[in-house]
């Protein structure tokens, strides 16, 4: 028995995702351990976005459950929260493998629109922000100290008050990890961080990625296709393929997996059938 | 020179009032990409409880000067609350079951929610005029009539200084509201990027209901502004306020803050100076000239920003 499955944050079972005939995602159950980093990777089109979405509420699963325990060890089901709960109540957090930041908004603003939940609530829906009272002037002073401590530990912090749509390709990967973790998350989904990254930027993901969990111990599933950056820090790798999962281990297992061979390197053509056999096709 | 600084101080007041209406128009533009056509109408709703209540709670040109703020105050503050209840059901009842259908959609039950409101406020007040005694007379004479008591007097009354003074201080709150707080810059999230504002925590479909109910709120004020300025309302007065609001918000760009500021004092300053120079027939003419001359040079509005298609 690994890790992962003693004292999972997040617990898929049996996750389905149809779009009219084409399976997207099959019967896919799969831990992600607490304060662990966790792996999802696969070939083009195995469905990892897919997962990724029905997690934070995108889709709707055709079938199956997302079962979320935070820290104070209650149980959100993801697939039933309105998708503005995910972050708040249930704390999942999630980039794009296409950025999407708030643009025409400053890197400051990006950062306490992710806090938006508890700002509201501390000026009781804003009648008492705009009266001033002490209760919100804190809470929002607090809410940019976080947003500082996040801009500084991306190295984003002299850059505070430009657009966000100013900012180089990796800066902005970095200011959206920035922003999930300013909602304050037990669990951070990253689709594909290190797409686009060069070999330092990449480095220093790594880097980032390794602090927030062990300073925040907060846990992080990630796609990616980058294998240094797969191979070096994650505890658990879950590998798709066809919207099936063909492989769950350490790094180490997987990588010499006979199944994952076959579904990245492809295989001889007199070996198929009994790969294909193997595989259960 | 005296005629010209009268018309300028007339066209600031009714710019005021279309500058109010047309933030609606720009902001629900902003959020949700589609057209309020029933915004005239809650402006007009907001005339009407303006009405109601100064007739209930007995204000005339003859209460006490300091009872008479209270009161009126009082009617502000009461007509913005109910305007917005009205505002806030047309969105839950009309908009939001139809969120995520093709874009005409809205834009249809929009027509329906004015057509509707507008027969309501016929049906149960009335189609005759409602007309209401001046409560505020009185003026400054800024220049006397000159020597022989001939020349031009310019007039500012106590009514267009307190529409302006109001419209001034409210269009400030609002620009904190929009630049400095939570609520503001949920709106501006939403307006980029809805789903992914709506994954960090924001409620979606509130933030676009508190945009209608801010919305009916200035045009609230806009109603008892121009009850108290023009002293006859009828439930048609809605339309072309409305159609003259939009107009502003698209001039001034529609989706921009200041633009529709801009827009509304300018569609009124047009008006005011072509019925006092030219003619009073041909105002509105002269305002939607303006607006397809300006949109032809410059298809965003004034301070509109170019669109650039999503990919």
């Amino acid at each position: 028995m690994s890790q992962w499955n003693h004292n999972p944050v997040l617990k898929v079972e049996h996750l389905t995702m149809r779009f009219g005939g084409l399976t997207a995602v099959g019967d896919l159950s799969f831990n992600v351990g607490r304060g662990d980093i966790t792996a999802l990777i696969g070939p083009n089109g195995a469905g990892k976005t897919t997962v990724f979405n029905c997690i934070t509420g995108f889709y709707r699963p055709t079938e199956g459950r997302l079962v979320m325990r935070g820290g104070d060890n209650e149980a959100h089901l993801l697939e039933r929260l309105p998708d503005f709960m995910i972050s708040g109540v249930a704390k999942v957090a999630r980039t794009f493998q296409n950025i999407r930041l708030f643009g025409g908004m400053t890197l400051l603003e990006n950062l306490m629109v992710a806090q938006h939940r508890p700002l509201m609530a501390a000026s009781s829906w804003t009648v008492g922000g705009v009266l001033g009272l002490r209760g919100f002037r804190s809470a929002e002073k607090e809410a940019i100290e976080r947003a500082k401590y996040w801009l500084e530990r991306t190295k984003l912090i002299d850059r505070a008050d430009a657009p966000a749509a100013d900012l180089p390709y990796g800066d902005q990967r970095r200011l959206e990890i920035a922003r999930a973790m300013c909602t304050g998350p037990e669990l951070l989904c990253l689709d594909e961080p290190a797409a686009g990254l060069n070999p330092k930027e990449s480095l220093e993901l790594n880097e980032l990625l390794s602090y927030i969990r062990k300073e925040h111990h907060t846990s992080i599933l990630l796609i990616e296709h980058d294998m240094s950056v797969v191979m070096e820090i994650s505890d658990h790798v879950v590998v798709l393929d066809y919207g099936v999962k063909i492989s769950d281990g350490t790094p180490d297992f997987v990588k010499n997996d006979p199944h994952v061979i076959a579904a990245y390197l492809g295989v001889d053509d007199d070996e198929v059938d009994s790969v294909e056999q193997e595989v259960g096709l | 020179m005296e005629y010209f600084l009268q018309q300028l101080i007339n066209g600031v007041t009714l710019g005021s009032i279309y500058g109010l209406i047309a933030i609606g128009y720009t902001m629900v533009y902003g959020i949700i990409g589609m057209i309020n056509f029933a915004h005239g109408d809650i402006f007009m709703i907001g005339s009407f409880i303006a009405l109601i209540l100064v007739v209930a709670l007995g204000i005339t040109a003859a209460t006490p000067v300091l009872m008479l703020v209270l009161a009126l105050g009082l009617v502000l503050v009461l007509a913005m609350a109910l305007t917005a209840v009205w505002g806030w059901s047309v969105e839950r009842i009309a908009y939001r079951p139809l969120r995520g259908s093709f874009r005409l959609a809205p834009l249809i039950t929009a027509i329906g929610a004015s057509i509707t409101l507008q027969n309501f406020v016929q049906l149960s007040q009335g189609a005759r005029n409602k007309p209401l005694q001046p409560l505020i007379s009185g003026d400054f004479q800024l220049t006397d009539g000159g020597a022989d008591g001939s020349a031009f007097i310019v007039n500012l009354s106590y009514v267009q200084i307190l529409i302006v003074l109001t419209t001034v201080t409210l269009m400030a709150g609002f620009t904190y509201l929009i630049n400095k707080t939570s609520l503001g810059r949920s709106q501006r999230a939403c307006e980029q990027d809805r789903k992914m504002a709506a994954l960090l925590g924001v409620n979606v479909d509130r933030t676009i209901s508190l945009t209608f109910v801010m919305g009916a709120m200035l045009a609230a004020v806009a109603g008892v502004m121009f009850l108290l300025y023009y002293g006859v309302i009828d439930f048609y007065i809605g339309f072309l306020a409305g159609v003259k609001a939009f107009t502003a918000a698209v001039l001034g760009g529609i989706g921009s803050l200041p633009g529709a500021m801009l827009g509304g004092l300018l569609i009124g300053l047009i008006e005011t100076f072509w019925s006092g120079y030219f003619s009073v027939e041909y105002k509105d003419v002269a305002a939607f000239s303006i607006l397809a001359i300006v949109l032809i040079f410059m298809p965003e509005g004034l301070l509109g920003k170019p669109e650039v298609e999503k990919v």
